[in-house]
Order: C-alpha cells, then structure tokens, then sequence
C-alpha cells in the first residue's frame, strides 16, 4: 500500500481538528467542573482537579493497552502502520502520564500535605511512564526500520503483560488514594452533578486522544514518506 | 525431546565455559554486589533504623543490579566473529536457543547472587540461618523471572549503541514486581517467620515466572530473526 | 547440468528492504545438486544480502527459499540442516578451542559422537595440530580453514561462500579451490560470492551477475572467461 504526502496531509489535517474539537472539550469540562458542579465538601476546591487527573489516567492506560495490542498485531501481519501507529499511541500516553504525574500532586498536596504519595494509582501510572521512556529510548537508538518495529513490538507486548502484575505489586501498599467511587460494585456514590461532569470529560478525553494520535501518526507518516523519498 | 534437552545443555554449557574462562562480568558484577553492599553499609544510620527493617530491600536492590551488570555479557559475547550467526544456521529452533541462553544467564546469575549473600550476611550480620530455605527459594524465583525478560533484552539491546545504559533502562520496571514481591516475602522470613506463611508471596513470583517465560519463549524468535 | 529431478534450491521473488533500500529486488534462483554458482556483481547490488536470505538467516518480505524440498521457515529448523556457510567472519568463539567450538556445532547438527566428528573435521583442514589452541592464536590462512572445517562438518548439501578468496594468497586461494573441487559431487551444490570471478571459473556450471537487486545476468557459464569478464565490466557499470 503506497500512500503520499497528500494523503498524510489529511490525516493530519483530520487530527488536528479532532484535537482542536477535544480542545475545546476540555475548555467546556473545565467550565461545567468549575461553574456548574457543587464543590465537593471534604476536600473542596483542590477536587477539581480529579475531572482532569482522571480521564487522563483512562488515556495513558487506553494508549498503553493500545499500544499493545497493536504490537501483537504487528509482529502477525508486519503492516508498518500497525508500527506508525504503536508509536504514536505510546508518545500520547507518555504525554497523559505526564498529565497525570503533575495533576496528581497538584491535587494531593493540598488535601494530603504531600507532593507525592506512594499509592496505588500514582505509583502504576509512573511505572507506566518509564515503561513508555524506555519504548522511546529503544526506538531511538535503533536505525532500521524493520528492526525498530520488530523490537518496539516486543517492548510493547511484555510491557502489556507487565501491566497487571504491576497493579498487583503496586497495591500491596493500601494509599492514600480516594477509593474508587465511580468503579464499585454498587452504584456509584457520587452526585449526579459530579457525574455528568466526569463522565463528559472521559468522552472528551478519549476524542483527545484519538485526535492526538492521529495528528501524530500523520506527521509520522509524512516524516517515513518524506525519508523513503530521499533515500529512493 | 531429549534433542531439545540437549541442545538447550550444549548451549548452556558453551555460554557458561565462555564466562567461566574470560570471568569478566563475573568478577565485574560481584564487586558491584559487594560495592553497593558496602555504600549502603555506610549510608545508613544503625540507631535510626533497625537492621532487620532495612536488610531486605538492601539485599533485593543489590541482587537486583548486579544482575542486571550480568546479564549484559550474554548476547556481547555473541558478536565476536559473528558466532551468532552460527547458532542461527544450525537446525535448532529459536525457542531451544532462548532456553539455552536463559538457563545459562540464570545460572550465572544464581552464582553473582551466590556470592552477594555471604557478603550480605556478613556486612550486615543478620542471621538469616533459620530463613534459609524460604530465601533460597525466593532468590530461585524471582530471578527466575526477570532473568527471563532480561534475557530477550539484552539480545535487543546488543543491536544498540548504548547496551549498557539501555538494558537497565528497559529492564527496571519489569523487575519491579517480583522485587516488591521478593521483599515482602523476605521481610517475615528474616523476622523469623514460617515458609508456609508466604507462600502468597512465592505463588505469586511462579506466576510472574510462568508468564514471562512463556511470553520470552514465544518473542525470542522476533528479536533474533531478521 | 540441472538433473531431471527437483531442485536443491529454489528462491522466487525475493525481495529484502532495509528501510526505503531494496536489497533484493526480485530475485530468482533455481539451483540443481551438481551445480556451482558464481555470483559477481559491484558492492552493494546485494551478494551478501542473498546468501544470507538462501542461508535462512534472513527472512524476505517477499517471495521465499526452499532447500531440498523444505521451505525456509521459522518453524521448521529442521531444513537448515542441509545448508552450510562460509562467510567473511568465522563464526567462532574466541575463547573456545577450535575443537570445542566444532564439538558445539557437531551437537547443535546432531551428529553421532561430537568430539570426534569435530577432531575429523578439523584433522581434515590439516588442523589436527592446532585442535586445542583458540581461533585468535591462529594466522589468517588458518583461521579460515578452521572456519570452512565448520562449514562443511556436517556434510552440507548446500554450500554457501562469501568471497571466500578474499585476502588468501596464491598457495591458500589454491587449496581452496581444490577443497571446493573435491567438495563438488553430484548431490551437493555451492554458490560462490566473489569478486574474482577467475579464481572460481573453472568450478562454476552458472554465472549470475546482481545489481541493484536484480539479475542483470544469469546463465550457464560461458566458455571463455576474458569476453565474460569484458561483458561483465560493462554490466556492472550499467
């Protein structure tokens, strides 16, 4: 399948709009989160934070399992786009890690008293972030394309395995982390308000997601194109 | 079967009398264990914190390291004369050359570990002769485990400029669960505690094992074969 | 001549990328037991790239390699066996003895009683005397007949060199080629990489000239070497 430089144009240019339409989704979530959602009683303004650090844990998560996923099925069928693809979903996840390694002692310093706490969540997303700078480092350090795919592919398989066993490892330790309220067996103890306001940013959150990832593939199909002119 | 059994002990054995005779990663990776023994002897404050508390996550993060500095060798070795390029031309199939590969980093690593844990004792003068058993146990699985991914990475990373810098890099976070596991597990051992009490613990070191090795065997084909 | 029956090797469309580079553009190969292949072409048309691909070291992205009748295949090793290598390194330990190295390779083929097929493989080489010391201890000359007692311990149907005449001198290239001489039966078949097509004339039953990825060439060897070798330089630069 040959594909040219028009055709990466449009992928991006598809990219981009669904980022700057999830943009403005989370403008909107902001909005509703701050002005038309009760102030949560025990830990007040600082909980705001959560519609943000939470739907940005669900992205890191979604672009590893991807990525995975993705990496199975490219070692089966050797599509370089299956390749393109793990890539760009890694680097987006790297990039909601992050959001999530910043909002979470942003938020927690306030209620807690620390920065950091080793609690189950936090600790797995900041495993999941090295696991992510080593997907990166590895790809880096490798030329050849089809070495590159192959060994990024097997990063990310095991990496995908890791997964679990990390979350098993990780909550030996009980945290400090509010116990889950949204994914409990009975229904969940939240206002309505609340989630309404949650549930719209996961929504928004999974479109920025997919819209960074296909702005991102895009470049980097443009990129592989632009370097296979050159050297053919 | 026997067939695989013997070439898995052919390749073994060639890795390990190529180690045995050259010494190197061995000499290299046991002075590191003794050295980051020593650092965190000093490092500590005796009246702050009970050795015993302490005395696992030393030993773990020690065996930790200083097998990453060993498995480095396992795949630089191959590269001289292109060696590997024989292993691959023989009627062998990828899977027995990972298992040959894997018994014989294992080995050696068993035999870094062999050599850190007198010194452990020693330096940190806990008695550990009532654990034993449980921590022999725990050291066999838990490097069972990321010997195994440490295994396939270092075949990756051999292709790389920076081997040695990229192994622990990739490495780390997969030996993260069993090291939490291995802790946990050698904390009530040392503090007298019996076997049967974290057996938990042992299961779930197996299960990490049984995944990752499958999962190795199954990927080793990927990494080697061009 | 090709005998009546099925090829030893056979090769269709094979096509090896190395990013946006197309070692191998389409080539095909069909080989019978008692031929000799001379492969020349300018550096980098992809020699190399192809003996490695018919060796089974390297998987094509298209097309594919079978040898006597088995498809190369990860999951079949077993059809490597009939195949041998003599590439530019020698596929040595260093810090083994040239006997254990054999005595490793002997077991790796399953060849009954290791150690001794390996002390016969290397006495054959003129080797007998040095069976204990390691690879690095030896002289070049010698080096590379540790290395072909390698390639041709266990007994291989195909055999694969990578100019193998490079850097030997006059009396070494000599009892290479007569190596090769007694080497050539009717099962067995052999293709040469080299640049020196003169060196291997008198063995090869086809010429094939490769460049860019591509046969440019590929015949039954022609009679007289000097025209062949004019032609030749206009094909290689063409």
């Amino acid at each position: 399948m040959t594909a040219d430089l028009s055709q990466a144009r449009a992928v991006t240019m598809r990219g981009t709009v669904l980022t700057a339409l999830a943009l403005a989704g989370v403008v909107t979530v902001m909005v509703l989160a701050l002005r038309f959602t009760p102030v949560e009683a025990n830990q007040g303004l600082a909980q705001k934070i959560f519609y943000v650090h939470a739907p940005s844990a669900w992205a890191a998560l979604l672009g590893v399992a991807l990525t995975g996923f993705a990496s199975i099925l490219y070692l089966w069928l050797h599509d370089p786009r299956l390749d393109r693809f793990a890539a760009a979903s890694a680097e987006v996840a790297s990039v909601f890690c992050f959001v999530v390694l910043t909002t979470g002692p942003i938020w927690g310093k306030p209620i807690w008293g620390t920065w950091w706490t080793w609690d189950g969540r936090l600790t797995l997303t900041l495993f999941l972030f090295f696991l992510l700078l080593g997907y990166h480092t590895l790809r880096a350090a490798l030329r050849d394309p089809l070495e590159r795919g192959r060994f990024s592919a097997v990063l990310g398989i095991m990496g995908l395995v890791l997964i679990p066993f990390i979350h098993l490892s990780v909550y030996l330790w009980r945290g400090l982390h509010p116990q889950p309220v949204l994914m409990k067996p009975s229904s969940p103890s939240m206002p309505p308000e609340m989630l309404r306001t949650l549930l719209t940013s996961f929504a928004v959150f999974t479109v920025l997601y997919v819209g960074f990832v296909t702005l991102r593939y895009g470049i980097q199909l443009a990129r592989d194109l632009r370097e296979a002119a050159d050297a053919g | 079967m026997g067939r695989i059994f013997r070439h898995v002990l052919a390749i073994a054995g060639k890795d390990l009398r190529l180690e045995l005779r050259s010494r190197t990663s061995l000499l290299s990776a046991s002075v590191f264990a003794a050295l980051v023994l020593i650092v965190f002897n000093f490092a500590r404050d005796p009246t702050a914190v009970a050795t015993l508390d302490l005395a696992p996550s030393v030993l773990w993060v020690t065996v930790a390291f200083a097998s990453v500095v060993a498995m480095n060798r396992a795949f630089t070795v191959e590269r001289e004369n292109a060696a590997f390029d024989g292993l691959l031309l023989a009627p062998v199939a990828r899977e027995v050359l990972y298992l040959g590969k894997y018994v014989a980093n294992l080995v050696f690593v068993l035999l870094v570990e062999a050599i850190a844990l007198p010194l452990f004792v020693l330096f940190f003068n806990v008695d550990i002769a009532g654990a034993l058993p449980g921590l022999l146990l725990t050291l066999l699985l838990a490097t069972a485990g990321f010997v195994a991914v440490g295994t396939v990475f270092s075949a990756m990373v051999v292709r790389t400029r920076f081997a040695e810098l990229m192994l622990p890099v990739l490495l780390l976070p997969f030996m993260v669960p069993p090291l939490i596991y291995a802790v946990k597990t050698t904390v009530p051992l040392f503090a007298g505690r019996r076997l049967s009490e974290v057996v938990d613990g042992l299961r779930f070191l197996a299960l990490y094992d049984v995944a990752f090795i499958t999962l190795s065997v199954l990927l080793f084909s990927a990494v080697v074969d061009e | 001549m090709p005998s009546a029956e099925a090829p030893l090797v056979e090769a269709r469309g094979l096509v090896r990328r190395y990013g946006a580079v197309r070692a191998l553009n389409g080539v095909d190969l069909v080989l019978g037991a008692g031929e000799v292949l001379l492969v020349l072409g300018p550096n980098g048309a992809g020699k190399t790239t192809l003996l490695r691909t018919l060796a089974g070291l390297l998987r094509p992205q298209a097309g594919n390699v079978t040898v006597a009748g088995r498809p190369l295949s990860r999951d079949d090793p077993a059809a490597r066996r009939p195949i041998g290598l003599l590439s530019h390194q020698s596929l040595l330990y260093d810090e083994l003895s040239l006997l254990e190295n054999l005595t490793l390779a002997a077991r790796l083929y399953d060849l009954p009683d290791p150690p001794r097929r390996a002390a016969l493989a290397l006495e054959a080489q003129g080797l007998a005397s040095r069976q204990h010391d390691r690879p690095r201890s030896l002289s070049r000359g010698m080096q590379q007949r540790a290395a072909i007692a390698r390639a041709l311990l266990h007994d291989p149907r195909l055999l694969l060199l990578d100019e193998p005449f490079t850097g030997l001198d006059a009396v070494a290239a000599d009892r290479l080629r007569s190596l090769l001489e007694t080497h050539r039966t009717p099962e067995r078949a052999m293709v040469i990489v080299t640049h020196h097509a003169a060196e291997a004339w008198d063995l090869a039953t086809r010429v094939g000239v490769l460049v860019g990825g591509r046969w440019v060439l590929e015949a039954p060897r022609p009679g007289d070497p000097v025209e062949f070798h004019l032609a030749y330089q206009e094909l290689a630069r063409g």
